[in-house]
C-alpha cells in the first residue's frame, strides 16, 4: 500500500474529513486482482463467499434429491442403479448436513456477528479465510467422487462394519470420513472466531445483556461446534485407521465394538442437529422484533433456553440408538432428556408469539417465512417427541416416518428461517432489495411444495416404508403416495428456483436498499449497505438493547482508532468495557496456500499414512509464513 | 446514520495482553476443543475395556520405565515453562531467548522415552483393541509434543530476529508456555489410563 | 396349497400388509395404542399452538407495544404454558415408559429360533434341545400363534434390524453382540417384514415373511421342515439334483439329505415350501426358481449368488429339482 502525503488521524475522522474517510477505506480494503481476491481476510468477502458457496451445495444436494424422488416415484423404478442410489443418498444426506447447513449457519454468522456486535473484522480473520478454503475443498472432494461414481454409499452416518475395512471396499468410505474432517476443521475455525469476537470484540457498552439475540444464538452455537466436532473428528479417524492401518476399533471379533461408532457419532450428531437449529432461533429472533416493531418478547428466557438446550443436546444422543439393543433402563432415561428439550423449545415458541400478539406483524417475506416456520417447526418438534418415546421408536425408527420429522425441523426449522434471512439481511449484503413479489412466489410454493412433499412420508413411514430403499414391490401398499410425494417436490424445487432467480436478479437490479431499510434495531443496520470495508467509520458505543430505536438521530461513537492500521477495540468480557487498540491481522495469501497444504496433506492420506509425515511438512511452511512478521503497523505494540 | 462522539480510545494500549489478548483467548477455545478430543479418547478407552473380558485384552501390562520418565521429564519441563512465561511478561529478551533455547531442549528430551513406549506397550496396533486405543492415545500426545516444540522452535527464531523485541512475541511466548503446560497437564490422565489402570 | 398363504397375501389387494397401525399381537397393539395416545395429545398441541398464533397475527391493535403491564401478563400467561408443557411432557414420558415393557415380552424365555442377518437374506435356524431336530430355513418363519415366540437375533457381516411391524417394533441385529425379540400373533396370516437398517447395496431387497399358523398346522410344517429334502420323483428333477451336485451350487448351499452342505447360501432343503425367493422378491414359481438361477443378478443386482453358467437344458433340471424340494 503506497499512500502519500501525511497520515490522518482519528480528529480528521471525526470532523468528518473525507480523505480521512478515503484513508481508512484503504487501510481496510481488499484491492482488485485475483491474488488479492485470494488473499482477502475481510469477514463481508469471506462471509459472502461462504454463504454463495454453501447455497451452491444446497442446490446440487438439491437435484439429488430430485433424482431420488424420481426414482422413488414408481415401484421397481430402474432410473437409477441401487449402487448409485446410495451414492446419492448418502451424498445428499452429507452434503446437506455437512456442507450446506453447518457452514450456512456458520456463513451467516462470520458476515453478521462483526457487524452486530459493532467490530471491524472478526477475530482471527486469517483463520476464517483458511476455513473457507478447507470448507471448500472438502467440498470439491465430495462432489468430485460423485462425479467419479466413487462416491461413500454408507449413508450419512456411516455405520461399522459397512463402512469398516471388511465391507467397505474401495475409498468410497475414506472419502466420506475425510470429507468430514475437512468441515470440521472448518467448522472449529469458525467457532473458534466466533467466541472470540463475542466475548471480545464486542463494541463498548454491550454488555451481555445487551447482546442481540442473534449473537447469542451463534455463540452457543460456536460452544456446540466446540464440544460436539471433536467426537466425530476422533471417531472419523479411527474409522480411517480401521480401514487404512488395520486398527480393530470396530471389531468385535479383536475386542471393539460397532455400537462404539455409533455412541460416538450420535454423541456429535445430536448436538449437530441443534448447531443447525440453533442460528435459526436466533434469525427468528431477529427478524420478528423487526417486523413486529417491538423488542422480542423475553430477552433472559431466550437466551436461557438456547443455553439449555445446548446444555440438554450432550445428553441425548442415545435416542438415535434405541432399537440397537442397549438395556432399556438407560434407553428411557433417554426418553425422559429428549422430551425435556421440548420445554426451552416451548419457550421460544411461546415468547416468539407474545411477541406476535404484542407488537405489529408486517407480512413481508421474511415474516411470512417466519410463519411457515412456526407452522412447521411445531409439527415436526412434535413428531420429535413421538420419537423420542422408545417404545414408538422401535416401530417408527429408521423409516420414512423419521424421514419427516428430520426434514420437517431441518427445513421447517432451519431453511425457512434461512431464506427469510437471506430476505431480511440481502440488503445489507448487497445494498439492494429483493423482490416482495418474487418473495411471495417463493414462500407459497416452498412452504406448499414442503407440505404436500413431506407430510405424507409420515403415513408412508407408518404404513411400514423403510428409509435407504431404492425401490419397493408394487404389491405394497405405498405407490400412491411415493408417485404424490415426488411430484410434490416439483413444486417444492420451484419455490427454490424462485428464490435463486430473486436472489441472481435482485444482485444486479433490486431496487438501493439504504443502510437500513426495515427499521431495525440493531449495529449491522448503522452502517451503509453494503457495509464498507470497515464496516463502522466509528465503532458505536452501546447503550442499550436497541441501539438503532433508542439513540434518537444520532448513534453514539467511539473515536481514537487510528486510521494506518488496521485497529478494533478488544473490550472486557461482561461489561465491555474497552482494554485495547488491537490491530486485525492484513490480507495474506498464506492462508490459501496453507488450505492447499493442509487439502493435499489430508486427501494423500487417504491412500498412504506416510501422506501424514511428509504432508505436514508444507503445512508448517505455510503456517510459518502465515504467523511470520511482516513489518507492517499492524506489528506494532 | 448521525453520529455523536461518546467515547474518546486514543489513550488505550496498540495491543491488548493477558485478559486482553485475542491469541490468549484464541489458545484457550484451542485447548478446550483438543481437552475434548482427550476427554473423549479416554472415554473411548474406558469403554472398550468395560466390554472386555480382560484388560489388556491379552497383552502385559506396559512396561512402566519408559513413561514414568517421560512424565518427570514433561512434570520438570513446568519449571522452566513457567519461568519463561513470568520473563516474557517482564519482556526480558535475553532471558526469554535463553529460555527457549531451554525449553526447544526440553521439547525434544520426552520424544526420547516417548519412541520407547510404543515398544513398551507390549502390544501393536492392529493387534486388538486394546492396542488400538492405546497407540491412539500415544499418537495422540506424541502430536501434541511435536506441534508444541515446532511451535516453540519458531518462536525461538523470531524472538533471535529483529521482530523479537515486540509485546506481541512476548504474549506469543506466554502463550506458547500455556499451551505447553496444557500438553503436560494432558498427559497425566493419559499416563493414568496407559500404565496404571491395567495395573488395577 | 404351501404357497397359498403367499398368493392370498398379494392378491387380496394387500390391505394393510407391513402397517404399524394394522397391529396384530399384544406388542404391536400397545405400540399402536401408544402411537394413537401420542397423536392424540400431540394434534391438541399443535392445535393450541395454531390457534393462538392465528389470534396474534389477525387480532385488532389497541394499545401500543411494549406496555409494562401486558409484558408482565405476557410473561405470566408464557410461565403458564412453559408449566403446561412440563405437565403435558411428563404425561407423555409416562405413558412411554408404560407401554415400555410390551416391547420385552417374553424375555424369559429361552430363544427357540435363531434369526441371523446376512447381505441380504435372512436365515432362520430353529432350535431344538435335540439337535438332530435343529433344523435351518430362510426368509419365511413360521410361528405357532397365540404364543410369544422368543427371537435370537444375529448378524454374521453387517447391521440389520429384524421389522414385521403388524407384530412388533424393529430389534437391530449387531455383529459381535446378541439381541432378543418376542413375536406373537394372535391371528393366523401373513405378515410381511423387511430388514430396516441400511446394510449395503440390496438393503431394500432383504425382506421376510412371517407365516402364523394354528399350532397344528405349526406342527405339522414343523416336522416337516426338520427332515430331509424330498429324493426326486421324476428323471427331470432327479438329473436336477446331479446338476446341482455337480455345479457349484453344492458349495454354497446345504439340502439335507444330500452331500450338499454349504452354508454361505440359504438351506434349500425345503425351498419348494416357501412362498417367496430371493428374500421377498419374487414369488416362488418354477419359472422364477429358472430365473434367478440364470441370473441372479439382474434381478438382484450385487447380491451374493453369482451366476452359474448352465445350459438350458440343466436350467430345466434345477428348477423342476428345486421346485420339487417341498
Ligand atoms: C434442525 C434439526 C433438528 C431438530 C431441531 C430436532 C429436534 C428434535 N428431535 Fe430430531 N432429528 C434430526 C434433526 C432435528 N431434530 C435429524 C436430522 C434426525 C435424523 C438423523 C438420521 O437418522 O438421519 C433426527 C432424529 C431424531 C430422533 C431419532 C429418531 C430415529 O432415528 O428413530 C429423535 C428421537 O428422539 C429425535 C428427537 C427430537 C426431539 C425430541 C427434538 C426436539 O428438539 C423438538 C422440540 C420442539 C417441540 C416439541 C415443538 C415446540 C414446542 C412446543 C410447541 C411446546 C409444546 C410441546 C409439547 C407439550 C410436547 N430426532
Ligand atoms: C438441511 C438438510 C436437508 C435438506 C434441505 C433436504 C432437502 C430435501 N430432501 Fe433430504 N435428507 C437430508 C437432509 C436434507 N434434505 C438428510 C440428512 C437425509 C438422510 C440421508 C441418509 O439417509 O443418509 C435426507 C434424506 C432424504 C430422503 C430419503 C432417502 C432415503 O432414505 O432413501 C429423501 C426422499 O425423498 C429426501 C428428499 C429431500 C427433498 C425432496 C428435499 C428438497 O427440499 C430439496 C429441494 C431443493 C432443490 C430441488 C434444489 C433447488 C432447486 C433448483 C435448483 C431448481 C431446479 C432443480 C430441479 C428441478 C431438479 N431426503
Ligand atoms: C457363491 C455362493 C452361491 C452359489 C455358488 C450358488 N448360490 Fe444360490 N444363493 C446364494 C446366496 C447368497 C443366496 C441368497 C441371495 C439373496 O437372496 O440375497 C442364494 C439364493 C438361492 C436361491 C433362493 C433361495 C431363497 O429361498 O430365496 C436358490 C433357489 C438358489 N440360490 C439356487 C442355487 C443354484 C441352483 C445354484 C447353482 C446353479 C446356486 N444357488 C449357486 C449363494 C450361492
Ligand atoms: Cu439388512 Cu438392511
Ligand atoms: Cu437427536
Amino acid at each position: 500500500m503506497t499512500r502519500h502525503g501525511k497520515i490522518p488521524s482519528p480528529a480528521d475522522l471525526a470532523a468528518g474529513d473525507e480523505k480521512a474517510e478515503a484513508f481508512l477505506k484503504a487501510t481496510w480494503s481488499t484491492p482488485a486482482g485475483i491474488v488479492a481476491a485470494l488473499s482477502t481476510v475481510d469477514h463481508k468477502i469471506i462471509g459472502r463467499r461462504y454463504i454463495a458457496t454453501a447455497f451452491v451445495f444446497l442446490m446440487l444436494g438439491g437435484v439429488l434429491a430430485m433424482a431420488m424422488r424420481l426414482q422413488l416415484a414408481f415401484p421397481e423404478a430402474r432410473f437409477i442403479s441401487a449402487d448409485r442410489y446410495n451414492q446419492i443418498f448418502t451424498v445428499h444426506g452429507s452434503n446437506m448436513m455437512f456442507l450446506f447447513a453447518v457452514p450456512v449457519m456458520e456463513a451467516m454468522a462470520v458476515y453478521l456477528v462483526p457487524l452486530m456486535v459493532g467490530t471491524r473484522n472478526i477475530a482471527f480473520p486469517r483463520l476464517n479465510a483458511f476455513s473457507y478454503w478447507i470448507f471448500l475443498a472438502g467440498g470439491l472432494l465430495l462432489w468430485a467422487s460423485l462425479a467419479l461414481d466413487t462416491a461413500p454409499d454408507v449413508g450419512w452416518f456411516a455405520y461399522v462394519p459397512l463402512a469398516g475395512p471388511q465391507y467397505g471396499p474401495g475409498k468410497r468410505a475414506d472419502i466420506w470420513a475425510q470429507m468430514i474432517t475437512f468441515t470440521e476443521v472448518s467448522a472449529l475455525a469458525v467457532a473458534v472466531e466466533i467466541v472470540v469476537t463475542v466475548f471480545k470484540l464486542r463494541a463498548p457498552g454491550m454488555s451481555l445483556d445487551r447482546i442481540p439475540i442473534f449473537v447469542w444464538s451463534m455463540l452457543v452455537t460456536a460452544f456446540l461446534v466446540i464440544m460436539a466436532m471433536p467426537a466425530i473428528m476422533l471417531v472419523s479417524t479411527s474409522l480411517i485407521l480401521d480401514r487404512l492401518v488395520g486398527t480393530q476399533f470396530f471389531n468385535p471379533a479383536e475386542g471393539g465394538d460397532a455400537l462404539l461408532w455409533q455412541h460416538l457419532f450420535w454423541f456429535f450428531g445430536h448436538p449437530e442437529v441443534y448447531i443447525i437449529f440453533l442460528p435459526a432461533v436466533g434469525m427468528v429472533s431477529a427478524m420478528i422484533s423487526t417486523f413486529t416493531q417491538r423488542p422480542a418478547f423475553g430477552y433472559l428466557p431466550l437466551v436461557l433456553a438456547m443455553i439449555a438446550t445446548g446444555v440438554l443436546a450432550f445428553g441425548l444422543w442415545v435416542h438415535h440408538m434405541f432399537v440397537a439393543g442397549l438395556p432399556r433402563v438407560g434407553s428411557s432415561f433417554f426418553t425422559a432428556s429428549s422430551m425435556a428439550i421440548a420445554i426451552p423449545a416451548g419457550t421460544q415458541i411461546f415468547c416468539w408469539l407474545a411477541t406476535l400478539w404484542d407488537g405489529r406483524p408486517i407480512f413481508k417475506t421474511p415474516m411470512l417465512f417466519i410463519i411457515g416456520f412456526l407452522i412447521t417447526f411445531v409439527i415436526g418438534g412434535l413428531t420429535g417427541v413421538m420419537v423420542a418415546s422408545v417404545p414408538f421408536d422401535t416401530q417408527v425408527h429408521d423409516t420414512y416416518f423419521v424421514v419427516a420429522h428430520f426434514h420437517y425441523v431441518l427445513i421447517g426449522g432451519s431453511v425457512f428461517p434461512l431464506i427469510g434471512a437471506i430476505y431480511y439481511w440481502f440488503p445489507k449484503m448487497t445494498g439492494r432489495m429483493m423482490s416482495e413479489r418474487l418473495g411471495r412466489w417463493a414462500f407459497g410454493l416452498i412452504f406448499t411444495g414442503f407440505h404436500l412433499t413431506f407430510f405424507p412420508m409420515h403415513i408412508l413411514g407408518l404404513q411400514g416404508m423403510p428409509r435407504r430403499v431404492y425401490t419397493y414391490p408394487p404389491e405394497l401398499p405405498w405407490t400412491g403416495l411415493n408417485l404424490f410425494v415426488s411430484l410434490s417436490a416439483v413444486i417444492l424445487a420451484g419455490g427454490f428456483l424462485v428464490f435463486f432467480i430473486d436472489v441472481l436478479r435482485s444482485f444486479r437490479h433490486g431496487p438501493a436498499a439504504g443502510s437500513n431499510p426495515w427499521n431495525a434495531s440493531t449495529l449491522e443496520w448503522a452502517t451503509p449497505s453494503p457495509p464498507p470495508p470497515y464496516n463502522f467509520r466509528h465503532i458505536p458505543v452501546v447503550e442499550s438493547r436497541e441501539p438503532l430505536w433508542t439513540s434518537g438521530d444520532a448513534l453514539a461513537v467511539a473515536t481514537g482508532l487510528r486510521l494506518d492500521r488496521r485497529e478494533l477495540i478488544v473490550s472486557s468480557l461482561t461489561t465491555a468495557d474497552p482494554e485495547a487498540r488491537e490491530s486485525s491481522p492484513a490480507n495474506s495469501i498464506w492462508p490459501f496456500l496453507a488450505a492447499i497444504a493442509t487439502s493435499v496433506m489430508l486427501i494423500a492420506s487417504i491412500f498412504s499414512p506416510w501422506a501424514v509425515i511428509w504432508g505436514a511438512i508444507p503445512v508448517a511452511i505455510t503456517l510459518t509464513g502465515w504467523f511470520w512478521p511482516k513489518r507492517t503497523p499492524e506489528d506494532e505494540s | 446514520m448521525k453520529e455523536r462522539i461518546a467515547l474518546d480510545l486514543s489513550k488505550l494500549p496498540l495491543h491488548g495482553t493477558g485478559n486482553a489478548s485475542l491469541t490468549f483467548w484464541g489458545t484457550s477455545a484451542f485447548m478446550l476443543i483438543e481437552g475434548t478430543g482427550f476427554a473423549l479418547a479416554i472415554a473411548v478407552y474406558f469403554y472398550l475395556m468395560s466390554l472386555a473380558p480382560r484388560w489388556p485384552i491379552e497383552a502385559p501390562p506396559p512396561d512402566l520405565a519408559a513413561g514414568t520418565i517421560l512424565t518427570l521429564l514433561l512434570l520438570v519441563s513446568v519449571v522452566p515453562n513457567v519461568l519463561v512465561s513470568r520473563w516474557a511478561k517482564q519482556r526480558d529478551l535475553r532471558k526469554v531467548r535463553a529460555g527457549l533455547i531451554a525449553m526447544t531442549i526440553l521439547g525434544v528430551l520426552p520424544l526420547i522415552p516417548r519412541a520407547f513406549e510404543f515398544s513398551a506397550l507390549h502390544i501393536n496396533w492392529d493387534d486388538d483393541a486394546y492396542g488400538s486405543i492405546v497407540w491412539t492415545l500415544l499418537g495422540l500426545h506424541t502430536t501434541h509434543i511435536v506441534t508444541d516444540l515446532v511451535d516453540t522452535v519458531v518462536l525461538a527464531f523470531l524472538m533471535f530476529s529483529k521482530h523479537g523485541d515486540n509485546t506481541r512475541r512476548y504474549g506469543d511466548v506466554e502463550d506458547n508456555a500455556l499451551y505447553w503446560n496444557f500438553v503436560v497437564l494432558a498427559w497425566l490422565p493419559l499416563y493414568g489410563c496407559i500404565y496404571w489402570v491395567p495395573r488395577l | 396349497m404351501k404357497i397359498a398363504p403367499g398368493c392370498a397375501l398379494f392378491l387380496s389387494g394387500c390391505a394393510g400388509t407391513q402397517s404399524v397401525l394394522n397391529a396384530d399381537g399384544p406388542s404391536a397393539l400397545a405400540l399402536q395404542n401408544l402411537i394413537f395416545l401420542f397423536f392424540a395429545v400431540c394434534g391438541i398441541v399443535f392445535v393450541l399452538v395454531m390457534g393462538v398464533m392465528t389470534w396474534a397475527l389477525v387480532r385488532e391493535r389497541h394499545a401500543p407495544a411494549g406496555q409494562p403491564p401486558i409484558e408482565r401478563s405476557m410473561g405470566r400467561i408464557v410461565s403458564g404454558a412453559v408449566v403446561a408443557t412440563f405437565v403435558v411432557i411428563t404425561f407423555l414420558t409416562a405413558a412411554s415408559f408404560y407401554a415400555t415393557p410390551s416391547l420385552d415380552r417374553g424375555k424369559a424365555d429361552p430363544p427357540t429360533i435363531l434369526v441371523r442377518g446376512q447381505q441380504w437374506w435372512w436365515q432362520f435356524t430353529y432350535l431344538d434341545p435335540d439337535p438332530a431336530k435343529t433344523f435351518q430355513t430362510a426368509n419365511e418363519l413360521h410361528i405357532p400363534v397365540g404364543t410369544d415366540v422368543r427371537l435370537r437375533l444375529e448378524a454374521s457381516d453387517v447391521i440389520h434390524s429384524f421389522w414385521v411391524p403388524n407384530l412388533a417394533g424393529k430389534q437391530d441385529l449387531v455383529p459381535g453382540r446378541e439381541n432378543g425379540l418376542t413375536l406373537h400373533a394372535s391371528k393366523a396370516g401373513v405378515y410381511r417384514g423387511q430388514c430396516a437398517e441400511f446394510c449395503g447395496l440390496q438393503h431394500s431387497h432383504m425382506a421376510l415373511l412371517v407365516v402364523a399358523e394354528k399350532p397344528e398346522d405349526y406342527a405339522r410344517w414343523l416336522n416337516a421342515q426338520s427332515g430331509p429334502a424330498a429324493v426326486p420323483a421324476e428323471s427331470e428333477a432327479a438329473a436336477g439334483k446331479l446338476v446341482f451336485m455337480r455345479k457349484p451350487c453344492a458349495a454354497c448351499h446345504t439340502i439335507r439329505g444330500t452331500e450338499a452342505a454349504g452354508t454361505t447360501g440359504p438351506d434349500l432343503t425345503h425351498v419348494g415350501s416357501r412362498s417367496m425367493i430371493g428374500a421377498g422378491l419374487m414369488e416362488n414359481t418354477r419359472g422364477s426358481i429358472a430365473a434367478w438361477i440364470a441370473d441372479p443378478q439382474t434381478l438382484k443386482p450385487g447380491n451374493n449368488m453369482p451366476l452359474v453358467p448352465v445350459t438350458s437344458e440343466e436350467l430345466r433340471q434345477l428348477s423342476a429339482y428345486m421346485s420339487g424340494l417341498k
